[in-house]
């Protein structure tokens, strides 16, 4: 609706204001007039209370992005500022030159993938659990929902501790197990490295996937799994043929709000390795804050816009995905 | 509602749930067990599932040998007045977008996704360059703009959620009984949304009492450093002091442990229990 078919809307009804609008009617002012001053009040009080909020965002978020992105082209060292000149694609071809780029790509890649599975794998088994009362269900859930509280960063540290090659539990409970002889360098060794922040970022990232699934499993009408028990639906054809074509939607839109998060998630790498050893859990984000920490904002800037266009194709995912929600809900 | 459970599937059911539950608890127990050890028998064999002598000297030595007393106040400032001052224009924005249609509005929606879509941390550097213009590097009052910045978007999406649950009906009995639009604002609508407004304020507080990239970039003197830019020198020392770190870590993790567990009632209350039921 329209500015101009809320005044319309509300000259229609003298006497009761209308919701949409904004001053009290019936002053006796011949309509045109009122209808300016409406109008002009409406809008004055719109501008006044966005702006607060917009010149913020405006000013401290959206300024340094655009601003930041003519720095990918220019020199723009801060260890040297007194060259800040263009430089074209100089940049990014310094970026792609580097002969950790491939690797920090690869790691992305595995850090994106490894995360995902072993969450919606977990998470989707433990919303299928969760959905049956029990007791104590409401302590449970508030339990295995603790570390959505906790910042990647310190998530990081904790495991960094746990996974510590001397007096490290888990090396400990593994030996007591019988599962290994020698405790494991597990955050100096390369191949292991990976695998301990994946074990990390999944204890972090199953309740995401098990709160939205457990909300979309709630939404299933009890109808269909009816009809379908009166057809002598198995569990598992149940499951296949009803509970996830249901939630088909909102598990895609979960998964790919995830997979940009996800890529986005520095922080938990950063307290945990630092990207190392030897760059082995370098994703791109972290390669990012490293460069901008070493100074290079031009190098960092063009890395940033590599992502930014790296997130659009993502979003186009995205926006067909809620598309066909629009159309699958009637 | 989906069909009767057999033996074995309960069987299965709560293995797994226990499983998982350990696998979740395991590592806080972990921290919280680490820190209350006495320092000398962190690094003793065998490795101790419970302490053997009960030490709070993780936690005194924060206080004593580190500043971590003026970190927490740092944090509980900064976090404090930016979450407050984020709700409180948010919750402007969020009503303008939920009670009025206006030809910017998408765009405005749209602009405020971008934000969630594309990370904080992406242009640390002309961030930090803007800071040193306005003379607001290494300066509370500038990390608390910043903040305020980055938790308008979501705490505007948030808000207007709760604004659209309440029904118009609510606004236009309180006009039509003489208030003005923003008596019905102030006196009507707001109380009836306390506990979304208190669940958006303990996000945002949570959000800048975590936040790490933002501060160590803008704040480097100790007197101004947050808890996580502590930390972040903590783990960048060559030889890791894992027992004052694990304190360390207890004491960052369980305010906001606290505040989740209380925001998520404030969450579901905010829900379920507004004036007219829709």
């Amino acid at each position: 609706m329209s500015a101009a078919s809320a005044t319309a809307k509300s000259r229609s009804g003298p006497g009761r204001p209308s919701h949409k609008g904004g001053a009290p009617s019936g002053h006796g002012a011949r309509p045109g007039r009122r209808r300016r001053e409406f109008t002009t009040r409406r809008g004055l009080l719109i501008a006044a209370f966005m702006a607060p909020a917009a010149v913020f965002v405006a000013v401290f978020t959206y300024y340094p992005m655009i601003a930041g992105s003519q720095m990918a082209f220019r020199n723009w060292k801060l260890t040297d500022l007194t060259d800040t000149s263009w430089v074209g694609w100089k940049n990014f071809h310094e970026v792609f030159a580097d002969p950790a780029w491939g690797t920090v790509l690869a790691n992305s890649a595995l850090w994106v993938v490894g995360s995902i599975v072993p969450q919606l794998v977990i998470g989707f088994a433990l919303a299928l659990w969760l959905r049956r009362r029990f007791r104590f269900r409401g302590l449970y859930q508030a339990l295995v929902f603790f570390p959505w509280a906790i910042s990647g960063f310190l998530i990081g540290i904790l495991f960094r501790w746990l996974f510590n090659s001397e007096f490290g539990v888990v090396n400990d409970l593994l030996q007591k197990a019988g599962l290994i002889d020698q405790p494991i360098a597990w955050l100096a060794e390369p191949d292991k490295a990976m695998i301990a922040v994946l074990v990390a970022n999944t204890w972090y990232g199953v309740t995401f996937f098990a709160i939205m699934i457990l909300a979309a499993l709630q939404s299933i009408p009890d109808e269909l799994y009816e009809a379908a028990a009166l057809d002598g639906a198995g569990k598992v054809r149940t499951l296949l043929q009803i509970t996830i074509p249901y939630i088909r939607t909102t598990l895609a839109l979960t998964v790919l709000l995830r997979v940009i998060w996800i890529f986005n998630f520095p922080d938990l790498i950063f307290g945990m390795t630092g990207g190392g050893p030897n760059n082995e859990t370098q994703i791109v984000t972290t390669w990012m804050i490293r460069i901008t920490q070493q100074g290079d904002y031009g190098q960092a800037s063009a890395i940033g816009l590599l992502v930014v266009a790296g997130l659009l194709v993502f979003a186009t995912f995205f926006l067909m995905a809620t598309r066909e929600k629009r159309e699958v809900k009637p | 509602m989906i069909g009767k459970e057999t033996a074995t599937g309960r069987t299965v059911r709560f293995t797994f749930l226990g499983l998982w539950l350990v696998f979740t608890v395991f590592p806080l127990y972990w921290i919280t067990v680490t820190s209350l050890k006495a320092p000398g028998d962190i690094f003793r064999f065998p490795i101790a599932y419970w302490p053997e002598h009960f030490s709070l000297e993780n936690y005194t030595d924060l206080f004593s040998k580190a500043d971590f007393g003026v970190y927490l106040t740092n944090s509980l400032v900064v976090a404090t007045v930016a979450g407050a001052v984020a709700t409180t224009i948010s919750m402007l924005s969020a009503y303008v977008l939920a009670r009025f249609e206006f030809r910017t509005k998408s765009a405005l929606l749209m602009a405020a996704l971008v934000t969630q879509m594309i990370p904080s941390f992406i242009a640390l550097g002309p961030l930090y360059l803007l800071m040193t213009d306005l003379r607001l590097v290494d300066n509370r009052l500038g990390l608390v703009l910043v903040y305020i910045a980055v938790c308008i978007p979501f705490c505007t999406v948030m808000l207007r959620g709760f604004f659209e649950n309440i029904p118009d009906a609510l606004e236009e009995a309180a006009m039509i009984d003489g208030l003005s639009r923003f008596g019905a604002l102030f006196r009507v609508l707001l109380p009836v949304m306390r506990p979304g407004i208190v669940a958006a304020f303990i996000f945002n507080f949570v959000n800048c009492w975590n936040e790490l990239f933002l501060s160590v970039t803008l704040m480097n003197s100790d007197a101004n450093k947050t808890v996580p830019t502590a930390l972040n020198g903590f783990i960048s020392s060559f030889n890791i002091d894992w027992g004052s770190m694990s304190a360390a870590a207890v004491l960052t993790i369980l305010p906001t442990m606290v505040l989740f567990a209380f925001a998520s009632r404030h969450i579901v209350q905010g829900l379920t229990s507004g004036a007219v039921k829709g």
